[in-house]
Order: C-alpha cells, then sequence, then structure tokens
C-alpha cells in the first residue's frame, strides 16, 4: 500500500509539474517557433494512417494533422509525424511529446476528464456490427440466436457482444481469439457464423482479405458508439480552439461545396458573405482565433474538405470501400454537422 | 582427424570414387536393415509431401513484379510482387527516401566490419580502433548534416540498421559495464559490492519490456514540459542497463571458474587489483563464458523488436507498417517470412562466430 500510495504522489506531481509549466508557453508559440505540428499517429492502420512504399504517411487521421498545420503555418507539410503505440499515445500527448493526438482514440467521458484532454470534433463515427456468410441467410442481428461468434479476446468488443446478447434474451457461442488478423481468418475460413467489431473494420477486412467479398453481408445493427477524434492537452485553450475550428471548416467547407478543386473560384467570385469570412476575403475569423486570415482556405485547398479526405482514405473507391453512413453530413443522414464559422 | 583417416586408408586401398563413397554411407547410415529401410522411405515421403506445396508456394506458383495486388490475391503462391513493392520500407523504415543509400551503406559497413572481425589475423588493438571509426562513419552517415548529406534527425532511423545499432551499440556499451558490475559484485568493498548487488537483482526482477516503458512512458513525465530526450536515446539506454545486468552475472560465472591460486598466485607477484584482473582474471574467466555471453548476444538482438510498443521502427515494426497500407493488404506471409530469414542468417552467423571462437581460444582445454 505505501508503496502504491508514493507512486501515486510522484505521478501527481509529475502531472502538475506538467500541467503548471504548460501555462509558461502556449502551444501555438511553440509551433511557429518550431516550425512545425508534431502530431501524434498510428503506427500503421490502413485508411487512418499508414506510410507507403516510400514512408510518407497517409490516412485520415494524417490528414487531420496536415489540416491543423496547414491552418497554423499555411503549409500542411510541416507536420512531424510521431508514430505511438495503443499503450504510449496518453502519456505522450501529457508530457507535451505531441502538440496533436490524431490516432483512432475513441472519445470517452474518463479520457475528457482524468486522462487530461480535450477532445476536438469527431472525424470518424465507428461502431460495433457483425457481419455474417450470406450463405446464413440472416437479415439482423436479432437473428443470431446461438450463433458462433468470432470476437477478438480482451476488447470492449467482447463486452459489448456479451451485453448485446444477454440484454436481447439470445445465446452465443464465443470462439475467442488473440489477434485482429486470425480473428478474421478464423472467421472467413468458415469456423464461425458471425465475427464481430468495429464496423470500418468489418468492412475493410472484407474488401482485403475475403476470397470472395461478395459472399458476406454487414449487418444494419451497431451496438456501440466509437467516436473516433483528435485530441489535444487541457490547458490550453486557444490550442484547443485551433483544432476544433480546423476540423469543423472540413465539415463547413463540404456542406458549403467548397473543395481544394473549385475553392480558388470561390475566393474570386463567392458573393456570399458567409463564404467569404470562411475563406478570409473578409477578415476576422483567423484573427479570432490567433492565426493567418486564410487558415481555412489553406486548410481546403491543401487538405480538401471532409468528403474529400474520407473518400481519399476510406471511400468507396478506395480498399476500404467503406460507405459515407453515419459520417454524411447532417442534411443527408448523417452526423457531420459544423457550428457556424462566423 | 578426417585427414589422418584418409591418408592411412589411401596407402592401403585407393580412395574409393564420391558415388561410391555416397552409397556406401547411405547403406551404414540409412538402409542398414529393413526396418531402418522402411522408416527412411517412410520419412522421405512424408518430407516430399509437406515439402512439396510449400516449395510450389516459394517459386513456381508465386508472383513476382509488375503484378498488382489484385492479380496477388488471385494467385496461388507467394506474392514476392509485395516484397518487391515494399522492401525498401522494411529494411530501412521511414529514412527519407531518396537518402535510403545512406543506411544500405551502414549495413555493408556493418557486414564489412564483421567479416573483418572473424580473421584472428586481424585481432589487434587496432582492431577496435577500426570498429569505433566504423561507428563514427555509421553516425556520420545516419545523421548526416555534413559533406553535403542533408540531416536526418534519429526519429527517422528505422529498419534493419536501427535493430542492429540498438545491438551493437548496446552490447559494446554494456559488456565495460556487465564486467565492472560483475568485479564490483565480488569485491570486498561493502558498498560496492552492495550496489552492484541491487543493481543486477533490480533490473534483472523485471522484464525488458517494462524497463522500456519506464524509459518511454513514466520518464518524460518528471521533464518539464518541452524538454524531451530523445526516444531512439531513451530506449538504447533502457538496453544497455538490461544487458548489463544479464552479462554481469554470466561474466561473474566466468570468475568464480577462476581457481583461488590464480589469485594468490597474481599477489603473491605483487600485482595490482587491476593488472590482476586484466592479466591474468579475466582473460580466463571471459574466454570461458563465450558459449552463455553469446546467447545473451543472440537473445538481446531479437529482443529489440520488443521496441515496437515504444514506436520505433525497427526491423520488425517496419514489416508491420509495411503491412499497414491500404492497397498492399493481407501479404502477411510473405512478410513475416522476409522478416524471418533476415533474423535467423544474423542469429546463425553470431552462433557460428561465437563457436569458432570457442574453438579457437579453448585449444589449451580441449582433452
Amino acid at each position: 500500500m505505501k508503496s502504491i500510495s508514493l507512486c501515486s504522489i510522484a505521478f501527481s506531481v509529475a502531472l502538475t509539474t506538467v500541467a503548471g509549466s504548460a501555462m509558461a508557453a502556449t502551444t501555438l508559440e511553440a509551433v511557429k517557433a518550431r516550425g512545425s505540428v508534431q502530431c501524434g499517429v498510428n503506427v500503421g492502420l490502413p485508411g487512418f494512417s499508414a506510410p507507403d512504399s516510400t514512408g510518407k504517411w497517409s490516412g485520415l487521421d494524417v490528414d487531420y494533422c496536415r489540416a491543423v498545420a496547414a491552418a497554423v503555418l499555411g503549409d500542411a507539410k510541416k507536420v512531424s509525424y510521431i508514430p505511438l503505440s495503443a499503450q504510449q499515445r496518453f502519456q505522450a500527448l501529457q508530457s507535451g511529446e505531441v502538440d496533436l493526438l490524431s490516432r483512432n482514440t475513441t472519445w470517452t467521458l474518463s479520457r475528457d476528464t482524468s486522462t487530461g484532454f480535450n477532445f476536438a470534433p469527431t472525424t470518424f463515427y465507428d461502431g460495433q456490427g457483425f457481419m455474417v456468410a450470406k450463405s446464413l441467410g440472416v437479415k439482423s442481428a436479432k437473428d443470431l440466436n446461438g450463433a458462433t461468434v468470432c470476437v477478438q479476446q480482451g476488447t470492449t468488443t467482447e463486452l459489448n457482444l456479451a451485453d448485446y446478447f444477454r440484454a436481447n434474451g439470445m445465446t452465443f457461442k464465443p470462439v475467442v481469439i488473440e489477434q485482429v488478423d486470425q480473428t478474421f481468418d478464423t472467421f472467413f475460413s468458415g469456423r464461425c457464423d458471425v465475427v464481430t467489431d468495429d464496423s470500418s473494420a468489418l468492412a475493410s477486412e472484407r474488401a482485403s482479405a475475403a476470397k470472395k467479398p461478395d459472399d458476406y453481408l454487414i449487418l444494419p445493427e451497431i451496438i456501440s458508439k466509437e467516436p473516433l477524434a483528435p485530441a489535444v492537452r487541457q490547458g490550453d485553450d486557444k490550442w484547443f480552439a485551433i483544432v476544433k475550428w480546423a476540423v469543423f471548416a472540413t465539415f463547413d467547407a463540404e456542406e458549403k461545396g467548397i473543395s481544394s478543386a473549385n475553392v480558388d473560384d470561390f475566393v474570386k467570385n463567392s458573393k456570399d458573405p458567409d463564404i467569404q469570412r470562411i475563406l478570409g476575403v473578409s477578415p476576422g475569423l483567423g484573427a479570432a482565433l490567433g492565426v493567418d486570415e486564410k487558415w481555412a482556405y489553406n486548410i481546403i485547398k491543401q487538405v480538401g474538405n471532409y468528403g474529400e479526405i474520407f473518400e481519399r482514405n476510406v471511400g468507396v473507391n478506395t480498399p476500404l470501400k467503406l460507405e459515407r453512413g453515419l459520417n454524411a453530413q447532417w442534411n443527408k443522414g448523417g452526423l457531420i454537422y459544423a457550428p457556424p464559422l462566423r | 582427424m578426417t585427414s589422418t583417416s584418409t591418408v592411412t586408408s589411401s596407402r592401403t586401398t585407393p580412395t574409393p570414387g564420391f558415388g561410391i563413397r555416397v552409397v556406401a554411407w547411405l547403406r551404414t547410415n540409412l538402409f542398414s536393415t529393413w526396418y531402418n529401410s522402411l522408416i527412411t522411405v517412410l520419412i522421405a515421403w512424408a518430407i516430399v509431401i509437406v515439402a512439396d506445396p510449400f516449395l510450389r508456394w516459394l517459386t513456381v506458383n508465386s508472383v513476382v513484379a509488375p503484378a498488382t495486388a489484385d492479380v496477388c490475391r488471385q494467385a496461388q503462391g507467394a506474392c514476392w510482387a509485395f516484397i518487391q513493392e515494399k522492401y525498401r520500407l522494411i529494411l530501412f523504415g521511414l529514412y527519407p527516401y531518396d537518402q535510403q543509400w545512406r543506411p544500405a551503406a551502414v549495413l555493408a559497413l556493418f557486414a564489412g566490419l564483421c567479416t573483418l572481425s572473424c580473421f584472428r589475423r586481424f585481432w589487434t588493438p587496432r582492431l577496435l580502433l577500426i570498429w569505433l571509426a566504423g561507428l563514427v562513419v555509421v553516425g556520420i552517415l545516419m545523421w548526416g548534416g555534413i559533406l553535403g548529406m542533408p540531416f536526418v534527425e534519429n526519429r527517422f532511423f528505422g529498419g534493419l540498421p536501427l535493430t542492429i545499432i540498438l545491438s551493437i551499440v548496446g552490447l559494446a556499451v554494456a559488456f565495460p559495464i556487465a564486467i565492472l558490475l560483475a568485479l564490483g559484485r565480488r569485491s570486498n568493498l561493502p558498498v560496492l559490492r552492495s550496489l552492484s548487488v541491487i543493481y543486477i537483482e533490480l533490473i534483472r526482477g523485471v522484464p525488458l519490456i517494462s524497463l522500456l516503458f519506464m524509459a518511454s512512458v513514466m520518464f518524460p513525465l518528471f521533464l518539464p514540459q518541452g524538454v524531451t530526450v530523445d526516444k531512439l536515446l531513451r530506449a538504447q539506454v533502457a538496453f544497455i542497463m538490461f544487458a548489463a545486468a544479464y552479462m554481469a552475472e554470466i561474466v561473474r560465472a566466468g570468475l568464480q571458474t577462476i581457481p583461488r591460486g590464480q589469485y594468490e598466485a597474481a599477489d603473491a607477484l605483487g600485482l595490482s587489483y587491476w593488472q590482476k584482473h586484466l592479466k591474468i582474471v579475466l582473460p580466463q574467466a571471459l574466454v570461458l563464458v563465450i558459449p552463455p555471453l553469446v546467447n545473451t548476444f543472440i537473445d538481446f538482438f531479437k529482443d529489440t523488436s520488443l521496441v515496437v510498443i515504444i514506436g520505433l521502427f525497427d526491423l520488425m515494426s517496419s514489416t508491420k507498417a509495411s503491412l499497414s497500407d491500404a492497397a498492399w493488404r493481407g501479404f502477411f506471409t510473405e512478410a513475416y517470412l522476409v522478416a524471418a530469414v533476415i533474423y535467423w542468417v544474423i542469429c546463425f552467423f553470431m552462433s557460428r562466430f561465437s563457436q569458432r571462437l570457442e574453438h579457437d581460444l579453448n585449444r589449451n582445454r580441449r582433452h
């Protein structure tokens, strides 16, 4: 007991030191002085952040690092990517090793409070779903009573699965597997009736690992919420606002139909005061955020709007073949909604 | 041994041809009785059954560039096109693409230095200097910043050069520390002795992975904001601490085998503590512990793959990263096979080298 309390004292002292000194220099000043945004990304997650054959990073999470760099420094290329494992990601943000964590991190209450983060708006709505072989003839997860389910060990996925079946008064036989690849291999080889994971993972595994992707069906039920969002440290509201509105700018640009291809047209020809404000033609928003007035223009021009980012990295024309689903704009049945930029 | 037997046989009868010798060997070893013949045939048949599909997968059915990922997925064999596409990422990690001749040169340099160290006639104090110079050149090549080579931060170091640097620098620095720790543990000075014991037992009592975690996760929390010690350096220090504790115990085992008379003789000659150890005790003790030391080296070389949990791109993590390209998913077998072959070749080299070392240095002990 004694050692535990000593340890926790040491730990909290360490945390206070970090929080205390964070006040001294703001993240924005540090980023500008350094000339690059240090962005924590996944070591390798297809569609979200992965190095290509030449070592260049790409993906949806990576694009949000680039968007913040474009807003703050005017150049989306000024990002230092720090690949982080799942275990070290929170510490990397707490200790100031990264300015921004854009690493498929689920926004939860405890991370927003006791872990000491602030979450920018969700950039990808994920949730746990089920995939079955079409030959099983099942159309809904409610028909899965008594099914054999392949699931990865020790994850929230496993707990959600048990909760869902209990809540619906159904039974299932779990086939618990340690590795995610093996979970899907086992399912595709026919050992289980059902496999369960985040729906983006189901879709991408179906697209890449299944011999005949058309033989498999992802059921409509989503049984958990996994909103993936970029995160920053608590205690630097200015930096939080920049990251938050950089994300909103990509949402709003899509809603207004501004893309990397036509943004210059909008700058020249648009008479819409709303659009003029966003693109910095009529100044004010940039000054309020403490960045250049062309911040949103730079994001849209260099990185693109949300629709472009989505389609480029995980959309139907990529190997992941994901539908927009919950990630469509709010006026098209999705959850992507930006407050007014004014 | 073999040379003497051929000499005797050539005196009596002419040496039989190679074919006859092979047949004779087969007769005595594989087909000596009917049941041995049966077992031989059965095992040969089993090997063919198992090996045949694998060899087909490896060779005739495999797919090479310029095949795309889709072509590969339709094929029955290995997808070497994937390796051809990704080999630079696997070998060099995130090192800037247009500068990758530099880590390649580093690999060549290491290969050269190791080959040089294999020959006993190069075993002079000068070899140590050559290695030191080699490491300096490695540093210059990897970091650059001079001679027209652009500066590359060490967070871009990756792949096989990173694995080898972590191992070689780790072992080279840990070895002298290990000797000091082993001597400290056998020292008569109580403070020195207990410090050595505490260090060794503390480090040996925790898994390497937890040391790496301490170095990469806990340590930065104790530093003021903005002060970051390089991630690679932190991992390297953790490795050195770990390797030193393990090797110290091996060295101590060697020290204990040296008979008391050796120490007393040295004392009687009036040698100082350091003279006694450097000239008499250690040369004998270290030669004896070559096998367990090399065992630790090999272990340690493979343990470098644990840096995957702190986000460094060693050979193993860059192999994994190569698999996360959305366009080229699912070629796990090929990627891990290549990584395994690279690890195996290096470990096999180390183990053969140690056998040779043992053979040469323990000549006086052989009965």
